[in-house]
Protein backbone atom coordinates (compact mmCIF):
# COMPACT_ATOMS: atom_id res chain seq x y z
CA UNK A 1 0.00 0.00 0.00
CA UNK A 2 1.30 3.76 -1.01
CA UNK A 3 1.21 6.09 2.00
CA UNK A 4 -0.75 9.33 1.92
CA UNK A 5 2.44 11.46 1.21
CA UNK A 6 3.55 9.04 -1.85
CA UNK A 7 0.04 9.86 -3.78
CA UNK A 8 1.60 13.20 -5.70
CA UNK A 9 2.08 12.35 -8.74
CA UNK A 10 3.86 12.29 -11.36
CA UNK A 11 6.43 9.64 -9.51
CA UNK A 12 8.58 9.39 -12.04
CA UNK A 13 11.70 7.14 -11.93
CA UNK A 14 13.10 7.44 -8.58
CA UNK A 15 15.31 5.21 -7.29
CA UNK A 16 14.31 1.16 -7.33
CA UNK A 17 11.59 1.92 -3.78
CA UNK A 18 9.36 -0.49 -3.72
CA UNK A 19 6.81 2.03 -3.31
CA UNK A 20 7.85 3.42 -6.76
CA UNK A 21 5.29 2.62 -9.48
CA UNK A 22 7.90 -0.17 -11.02
CA UNK A 23 8.86 -1.31 -7.67
CA UNK A 24 4.71 -1.77 -7.34
CA UNK A 25 4.74 -3.74 -10.07
CA UNK A 26 7.64 -6.02 -9.79
CA UNK A 27 6.21 -6.44 -6.20
CA UNK A 28 2.61 -7.61 -7.61
CA UNK A 29 4.00 -9.63 -10.65
CA UNK A 30 5.96 -11.94 -7.80
CA UNK A 31 3.70 -11.84 -5.52
CA UNK A 32 0.67 -13.35 -8.32
CA UNK A 33 3.65 -15.52 -9.42
CA UNK A 34 4.52 -14.12 -12.73
CA UNK A 35 7.48 -14.86 -13.57
CA UNK A 36 8.01 -14.64 -17.30
CA UNK A 37 8.51 -11.20 -18.93
CA UNK A 38 8.98 -10.29 -22.46
CA UNK A 39 9.12 -7.35 -23.30
CA UNK A 40 9.28 -4.85 -26.11
CA UNK A 41 11.89 -1.46 -24.30
CA UNK A 42 10.67 1.55 -23.64
CA UNK A 43 11.95 4.82 -21.94
CA UNK A 44 9.56 5.17 -19.41
CA UNK A 45 9.64 1.44 -18.70
CA UNK A 46 13.46 1.37 -18.17
CA UNK A 47 13.82 1.14 -14.55
CA UNK A 48 11.09 -1.54 -14.32
CA UNK A 49 12.99 -3.49 -17.09
CA UNK A 50 16.48 -2.68 -15.98
CA UNK A 51 15.01 -4.28 -12.19
CA UNK A 52 13.35 -7.38 -13.58
CA UNK A 53 16.78 -8.72 -14.98
CA UNK A 54 18.61 -8.07 -11.88
CA UNK A 55 15.66 -10.31 -10.16
CA UNK A 56 16.05 -14.33 -10.74
CA UNK A 57 12.71 -14.74 -9.81
CA UNK A 58 12.48 -13.29 -13.53
CA UNK A 59 13.02 -14.64 -17.11
CA UNK A 60 13.41 -11.35 -18.07
CA UNK A 61 14.02 -10.83 -22.08
CA UNK A 62 13.83 -8.87 -24.99
CA UNK A 63 11.58 -9.65 -28.29
CA UNK A 64 11.28 -8.24 -31.81
CA UNK A 65 8.11 -7.68 -31.99
CA UNK A 66 5.18 -7.62 -29.37
CA UNK A 67 3.27 -10.36 -30.79
CA UNK A 68 6.19 -12.73 -30.46
CA UNK A 69 5.68 -11.59 -26.72
CA UNK A 70 2.29 -12.44 -26.63
CA UNK A 71 2.36 -16.05 -28.53
CA UNK A 72 5.50 -16.91 -25.85
CA UNK A 73 3.16 -15.61 -22.84
CA UNK A 74 0.06 -17.52 -23.82
CA UNK A 75 2.24 -20.48 -24.95
CA UNK A 76 3.52 -20.49 -21.26
CA UNK A 77 0.28 -19.83 -19.79
CA UNK A 78 -1.11 -22.99 -21.19
CA UNK A 79 2.41 -24.93 -19.83
CA UNK A 80 1.56 -23.77 -16.11
CA UNK A 81 3.75 -20.95 -15.96
CA UNK A 82 2.49 -17.03 -15.95
CA UNK A 83 3.86 -14.03 -17.69
CA UNK A 84 3.17 -10.94 -18.44
CA UNK A 85 4.42 -8.47 -21.36
CA UNK A 86 5.57 -4.88 -21.24
CA UNK A 87 5.45 -2.66 -24.08
CA UNK A 88 4.55 1.11 -25.39
CA UNK A 89 1.52 2.23 -27.18
CA UNK A 90 2.89 2.03 -30.61
CA UNK A 91 3.73 -1.70 -29.80
CA UNK A 92 0.25 -2.52 -28.75
CA UNK A 93 -0.75 -1.01 -31.79
CA UNK A 94 0.64 -3.86 -33.41
CA UNK A 95 -1.74 -6.67 -31.26
CA UNK A 96 -4.92 -6.22 -32.88
CA UNK A 97 -4.63 -10.03 -35.21
CA UNK A 98 -3.26 -11.65 -32.37
CA UNK A 99 -5.55 -10.49 -29.70
CA UNK A 100 -8.78 -11.53 -32.27
CA UNK A 101 -6.95 -14.87 -33.00
CA UNK A 102 -5.48 -15.81 -29.83
CA UNK A 103 -6.00 -14.38 -26.34
CA UNK A 104 -9.46 -13.45 -26.85
CA UNK A 105 -11.10 -17.09 -28.25
CA UNK A 106 -8.99 -19.33 -26.87
CA UNK A 107 -9.46 -17.85 -23.24
CA UNK A 108 -5.93 -17.17 -22.68
CA UNK A 109 -5.50 -14.32 -19.35
CA UNK A 110 -3.07 -12.38 -21.09
CA UNK A 111 -1.33 -9.53 -18.77
CA UNK A 112 -0.36 -6.66 -20.53
CA UNK A 113 1.24 -3.37 -18.97
CA UNK A 114 1.64 -0.68 -21.63
CA UNK A 115 3.51 2.50 -21.10
CA UNK A 116 1.04 4.70 -22.23
CA UNK A 117 2.44 7.61 -25.24
CA UNK A 118 0.58 9.79 -27.31
CA UNK A 119 -0.86 11.91 -24.42
CA UNK A 120 -0.20 14.54 -21.71
CA UNK A 121 3.08 16.35 -23.12
CA UNK A 122 3.51 14.24 -26.52
CA UNK A 123 5.85 15.83 -28.89
CA UNK A 124 5.68 13.57 -31.90
CA UNK A 125 2.46 13.98 -33.29
CA UNK A 126 2.57 9.87 -34.58
CA UNK A 127 2.81 9.01 -31.09
CA UNK A 128 -0.47 11.09 -30.30
CA UNK A 129 -2.46 9.61 -33.35
CA UNK A 130 -1.25 6.09 -32.39
CA UNK A 131 -2.10 5.89 -28.76
CA UNK A 132 -5.24 6.74 -30.07
CA UNK A 133 -6.03 3.52 -31.49
CA UNK A 134 -5.32 1.99 -28.57
CA UNK A 135 -9.00 2.63 -26.32
CA UNK A 136 -10.89 1.33 -29.65
CA UNK A 137 -9.01 -1.63 -30.17
CA UNK A 138 -9.61 -2.80 -26.43
CA UNK A 139 -12.87 -1.82 -26.46
CA UNK A 140 -14.07 -3.52 -30.01
CA UNK A 141 -13.13 -7.22 -28.16
CA UNK A 142 -14.53 -6.04 -25.26
CA UNK A 143 -11.12 -6.86 -23.29
CA UNK A 144 -10.76 -5.28 -20.04
CA UNK A 145 -8.36 -2.61 -19.40
CA UNK A 146 -7.63 0.28 -16.69
CA UNK A 147 -5.81 3.43 -17.04
CA UNK A 148 -3.63 4.19 -14.31
CA UNK A 149 -2.99 7.57 -13.12
CA UNK A 150 -2.10 7.53 -9.44
CA UNK A 151 0.86 5.84 -7.29
CA UNK A 152 -1.91 5.07 -4.30
CA UNK A 153 -4.38 2.83 -7.27
CA UNK A 154 -1.36 1.27 -8.89
CA UNK A 155 -0.94 -1.89 -6.06
CA UNK A 156 -5.20 -2.18 -6.21
CA UNK A 157 -5.78 -2.14 -9.87
CA UNK A 158 -2.84 -4.15 -11.00
CA UNK A 159 -3.16 -7.11 -8.22
CA UNK A 160 -7.11 -6.86 -8.59
CA UNK A 161 -6.42 -6.85 -12.28
CA UNK A 162 -3.63 -9.44 -12.72
CA UNK A 163 -6.41 -12.36 -10.07
CA UNK A 164 -9.41 -11.10 -12.28
CA UNK A 165 -7.76 -12.40 -16.04
CA UNK A 166 -6.62 -15.35 -14.35
CA UNK A 167 -9.64 -16.36 -12.34
CA UNK A 168 -11.96 -15.61 -15.85
CA UNK A 169 -9.50 -16.43 -18.04
CA UNK A 170 -9.61 -13.03 -19.96
CA UNK A 171 -6.78 -10.82 -21.23
CA UNK A 172 -6.21 -7.26 -19.99
CA UNK A 173 -4.43 -4.12 -20.37
CA UNK A 174 -2.96 -1.95 -17.78
CA UNK A 175 -2.32 1.32 -19.32
CA UNK A 176 0.60 3.25 -17.54
CA UNK A 177 -0.25 6.67 -17.75
CA UNK A 178 2.16 9.56 -17.68
CA UNK A 179 0.73 10.72 -14.65
CA UNK A 180 1.58 7.85 -12.85
CA UNK A 181 5.54 7.41 -14.62
CA UNK A 182 5.74 10.59 -15.75
CA UNK A 183 5.72 9.73 -19.14
CA UNK A 184 8.17 10.91 -21.80
CA UNK A 185 8.98 14.64 -22.54
CA UNK A 186 10.56 16.74 -25.19
CA UNK A 187 13.97 17.29 -23.71
CA UNK A 188 16.41 16.75 -26.23
CA UNK B 1 20.10 -19.35 -58.43
CA UNK B 2 23.41 -21.03 -57.59
CA UNK B 3 22.74 -19.62 -54.01
CA UNK B 4 20.04 -21.97 -53.51
CA UNK B 5 21.93 -25.67 -54.25
CA UNK B 6 21.33 -27.00 -50.63
CA UNK B 7 17.89 -25.97 -50.99
CA UNK B 8 17.36 -27.92 -54.90
CA UNK B 9 19.19 -31.06 -53.28
CA UNK B 10 17.03 -31.67 -50.89
CA UNK B 11 13.86 -34.24 -52.26
CA UNK B 12 10.60 -32.38 -52.20
CA UNK B 13 8.39 -34.21 -49.70
CA UNK B 14 4.68 -34.48 -48.54
CA UNK B 15 3.48 -32.38 -45.32
CA UNK B 16 1.49 -34.66 -43.99
CA UNK B 17 3.91 -37.94 -44.36
CA UNK B 18 6.51 -35.85 -42.44
CA UNK B 19 4.16 -34.73 -39.76
CA UNK B 20 2.85 -38.35 -39.53
CA UNK B 21 6.64 -39.43 -39.63
CA UNK B 22 7.43 -37.32 -36.53
CA UNK B 23 3.90 -37.90 -34.53
CA UNK B 24 4.86 -41.43 -34.95
CA UNK B 25 8.56 -40.86 -33.07
CA UNK B 26 6.65 -39.31 -30.16
CA UNK B 27 6.23 -41.65 -26.97
CA UNK B 28 7.01 -39.23 -24.47
CA UNK B 29 3.71 -36.90 -24.42
CA UNK B 30 5.90 -34.42 -26.34
CA UNK B 31 3.77 -30.98 -27.20
CA UNK B 32 3.35 -30.40 -30.61
CA UNK B 33 2.53 -26.70 -31.87
CA UNK B 34 1.14 -26.54 -35.53
CA UNK B 35 1.24 -23.21 -37.06
CA UNK B 36 -1.86 -21.91 -38.91
CA UNK B 37 -3.40 -23.64 -42.03
CA UNK B 38 -2.27 -26.50 -43.83
CA UNK B 39 0.82 -26.94 -41.01
CA UNK B 40 -2.28 -27.58 -38.42
CA UNK B 41 -4.19 -29.41 -41.11
CA UNK B 42 -2.03 -31.93 -41.16
CA UNK B 43 -1.21 -32.24 -37.62
CA UNK B 44 -5.10 -32.89 -37.44
CA UNK B 45 -5.03 -35.47 -39.42
CA UNK B 46 -2.14 -37.26 -38.34
CA UNK B 47 -4.29 -38.40 -35.54
CA UNK B 48 -5.55 -36.06 -32.40
CA UNK B 49 -2.98 -36.14 -29.31
CA UNK B 50 -3.73 -34.21 -26.05
CA UNK B 51 -0.49 -32.74 -26.19
CA UNK B 52 -1.12 -30.96 -29.82
CA UNK B 53 -1.97 -27.20 -29.69
CA UNK B 54 -3.48 -25.94 -32.91
CA UNK B 55 -3.28 -22.32 -34.38
CA UNK B 56 -6.49 -21.01 -36.04
CA UNK B 57 -4.72 -17.49 -36.23
CA UNK B 58 -1.98 -15.53 -35.45
CA UNK B 59 0.22 -16.53 -38.47
CA UNK B 60 4.03 -16.52 -37.61
CA UNK B 61 3.53 -17.07 -34.12
CA UNK B 62 4.21 -21.34 -33.74
CA UNK B 63 7.33 -20.79 -32.50
CA UNK B 64 6.99 -18.00 -30.27
CA UNK B 65 4.31 -20.34 -28.29
CA UNK B 66 6.10 -23.29 -28.52
CA UNK B 67 9.00 -21.70 -26.85
CA UNK B 68 6.46 -20.23 -24.17
CA UNK B 69 5.99 -23.69 -23.52
CA UNK B 70 9.09 -25.11 -23.79
CA UNK B 71 9.84 -22.20 -21.20
CA UNK B 72 7.02 -23.55 -18.88
CA UNK B 73 7.73 -27.14 -18.84
CA UNK B 74 11.57 -27.60 -19.29
CA UNK B 75 11.41 -30.97 -18.62
CA UNK B 76 9.05 -31.83 -21.86
CA UNK B 77 10.39 -32.00 -25.47
CA UNK B 78 8.19 -29.28 -27.21
CA UNK B 79 8.13 -29.52 -31.50
CA UNK B 80 6.67 -26.33 -33.77
CA UNK B 81 5.40 -27.13 -37.24
CA UNK B 82 5.63 -23.93 -39.21
CA UNK B 83 4.85 -22.90 -42.65
CA UNK B 84 7.83 -20.52 -44.53
CA UNK B 85 5.24 -18.04 -45.28
CA UNK B 86 4.28 -18.20 -41.39
CA UNK B 87 7.76 -17.84 -40.58
CA UNK B 88 8.74 -15.57 -42.88
CA UNK B 89 6.04 -12.91 -40.87
CA UNK B 90 7.96 -13.41 -37.62
CA UNK B 91 11.61 -13.92 -38.45
CA UNK B 92 12.95 -12.00 -35.23
CA UNK B 93 11.62 -15.25 -33.12
CA UNK B 94 14.37 -17.28 -34.01
CA UNK B 95 16.47 -14.74 -32.66
CA UNK B 96 14.79 -14.70 -29.68
CA UNK B 97 14.92 -19.07 -29.20
CA UNK B 98 18.40 -18.54 -30.53
CA UNK B 99 19.11 -16.17 -27.17
CA UNK B 100 17.00 -18.21 -24.73
CA UNK B 101 18.48 -21.53 -25.95
CA UNK B 102 15.93 -23.89 -24.37
CA UNK B 103 16.83 -27.16 -25.06
CA UNK B 104 13.59 -28.83 -25.01
CA UNK B 105 12.76 -27.00 -28.14
CA UNK B 106 12.23 -28.05 -32.05
CA UNK B 107 11.19 -26.62 -34.94
CA UNK B 108 10.28 -27.86 -37.62
CA UNK B 109 9.62 -25.72 -41.42
CA UNK B 110 7.40 -26.81 -44.43
CA UNK B 111 9.16 -24.74 -47.01
CA UNK B 112 6.48 -25.23 -50.44
CA UNK B 113 7.56 -21.81 -51.31
CA UNK B 114 4.26 -20.68 -51.62
CA UNK B 115 0.94 -19.46 -49.56
CA UNK B 116 -0.70 -22.66 -50.35
CA UNK B 117 -3.93 -22.09 -49.02
CA UNK B 118 -4.71 -18.92 -50.58
CA UNK B 119 -4.26 -20.17 -54.06
CA UNK B 120 -0.41 -20.76 -54.09
CA UNK B 121 1.31 -17.53 -54.14
CA UNK B 122 4.98 -18.09 -54.64
CA UNK B 123 6.53 -16.32 -51.29
CA UNK B 124 8.73 -13.48 -51.79
CA UNK B 125 11.44 -15.40 -50.36
CA UNK B 126 10.90 -18.46 -52.76
CA UNK B 127 13.02 -18.12 -55.40
CA UNK B 128 16.34 -15.99 -53.59
CA UNK B 129 16.36 -16.83 -49.45
CA UNK B 130 17.08 -20.25 -47.62
CA UNK B 131 15.47 -20.58 -44.39
CA UNK B 132 18.25 -22.89 -43.10
CA UNK B 133 20.20 -19.74 -43.47
CA UNK B 134 18.30 -17.28 -42.83
CA UNK B 135 17.99 -19.33 -39.02
CA UNK B 136 22.14 -20.01 -39.11
CA UNK B 137 22.39 -16.18 -39.44
CA UNK B 138 19.21 -16.13 -36.43
CA UNK B 139 21.89 -18.04 -34.18
CA UNK B 140 20.36 -21.05 -34.52
CA UNK B 141 23.63 -23.10 -35.44
CA UNK B 142 21.88 -26.56 -34.81
CA UNK B 143 20.17 -25.96 -37.98
CA UNK B 144 19.50 -28.23 -41.39
CA UNK B 145 17.82 -28.79 -44.45
CA UNK B 146 16.53 -32.59 -44.70
CA UNK B 147 17.61 -34.27 -47.15
CA UNK B 148 14.89 -36.93 -47.32
CA UNK B 149 12.12 -38.50 -45.11
CA UNK B 150 14.66 -41.15 -43.61
CA UNK B 151 16.95 -38.04 -43.02
CA UNK B 152 14.12 -35.71 -41.76
CA UNK B 153 13.69 -38.75 -39.10
CA UNK B 154 17.65 -38.91 -38.02
CA UNK B 155 17.08 -35.01 -37.01
CA UNK B 156 14.47 -35.44 -35.61
CA UNK B 157 16.24 -38.59 -33.51
CA UNK B 158 19.30 -36.16 -32.90
CA UNK B 159 16.93 -33.20 -32.21
CA UNK B 160 15.89 -35.19 -29.19
CA UNK B 161 19.19 -35.28 -27.41
CA UNK B 162 20.45 -32.20 -28.52
CA UNK B 163 21.77 -29.86 -26.05
CA UNK B 164 20.00 -26.81 -27.30
CA UNK B 165 17.18 -25.27 -29.75
CA UNK B 166 17.07 -27.58 -33.16
CA UNK B 167 15.35 -26.23 -36.65
CA UNK B 168 14.80 -29.23 -39.32
CA UNK B 169 13.46 -27.34 -42.44
CA UNK B 170 12.11 -29.93 -44.83
CA UNK B 171 11.22 -29.02 -48.90
CA UNK B 172 7.35 -29.72 -49.60
CA UNK B 173 5.33 -29.83 -52.57
CA UNK B 174 2.53 -28.04 -53.26
CA UNK B 175 -0.62 -30.29 -51.82
CA UNK B 176 -3.56 -28.92 -49.13
CA UNK B 177 -3.79 -30.35 -45.87
CA UNK B 178 -5.24 -33.66 -45.77
CA UNK B 179 -7.60 -32.86 -42.99
CA UNK B 180 -9.22 -29.70 -41.51
CA UNK B 181 -8.99 -28.82 -37.91
CA UNK B 182 -12.25 -28.61 -35.78
CA UNK B 183 -12.35 -24.84 -34.72
CA UNK B 184 -13.42 -24.52 -31.24
CA UNK B 185 -10.08 -22.87 -29.83
CA UNK B 186 -11.63 -23.06 -25.97
CA UNK B 187 -11.78 -27.05 -26.52
CA UNK B 188 -8.13 -26.84 -28.46
CA UNK B 189 -6.47 -24.83 -25.36
CA UNK B 190 -8.28 -26.53 -22.49
CA UNK B 191 -7.36 -30.17 -24.08
CA UNK B 192 -4.16 -29.13 -24.71
CA UNK B 193 -3.65 -28.23 -21.19
CA UNK B 194 -5.16 -31.34 -19.94
CA UNK B 195 -2.52 -33.24 -22.18
CA UNK B 196 0.33 -30.99 -20.60
CA UNK B 197 -0.88 -31.96 -16.81
CA UNK B 198 -1.61 -28.28 -16.05
CA UNK B 199 -5.27 -29.37 -15.35
CA UNK B 200 -7.49 -31.89 -14.83
CA UNK B 201 -11.01 -32.01 -16.92
CA UNK B 202 -13.88 -30.89 -14.91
Amino acid sequence: MATAEQQTSPQATRGSSEKSWHGIILQTLKRNEISLIPYVPDRVLTPLITNLHADAYFTTFATAREEEAVGIVSGAWMGGRRGALLMQTSGFATLANVLASLAVPYQIPLIMFVSERGTLGEFNYGQSLVCRTMRPVLDSLAMEHHTITRLDELEFIADRSIKQAITTQAPVALILNPLLTGGKTFDK
Amino acid sequence: MSSNTTTRNTKVMNRFDVTSRLIAKLKHEEAVIGGIGNTNFDLWAAGHRPQNFYMLGSMGLAFPIALGVALAQPDRRVFALEGDGSLLMQLGALSTIATLKPKNLTMIVMDNGIYQITGAQPTPAAHVADIVAIATGSGLSNSAWAADEEDFERLVDAAMSAPGPSLIAVRIDDKPGVGTTRRDPVQIRERFMHGLGVREPL
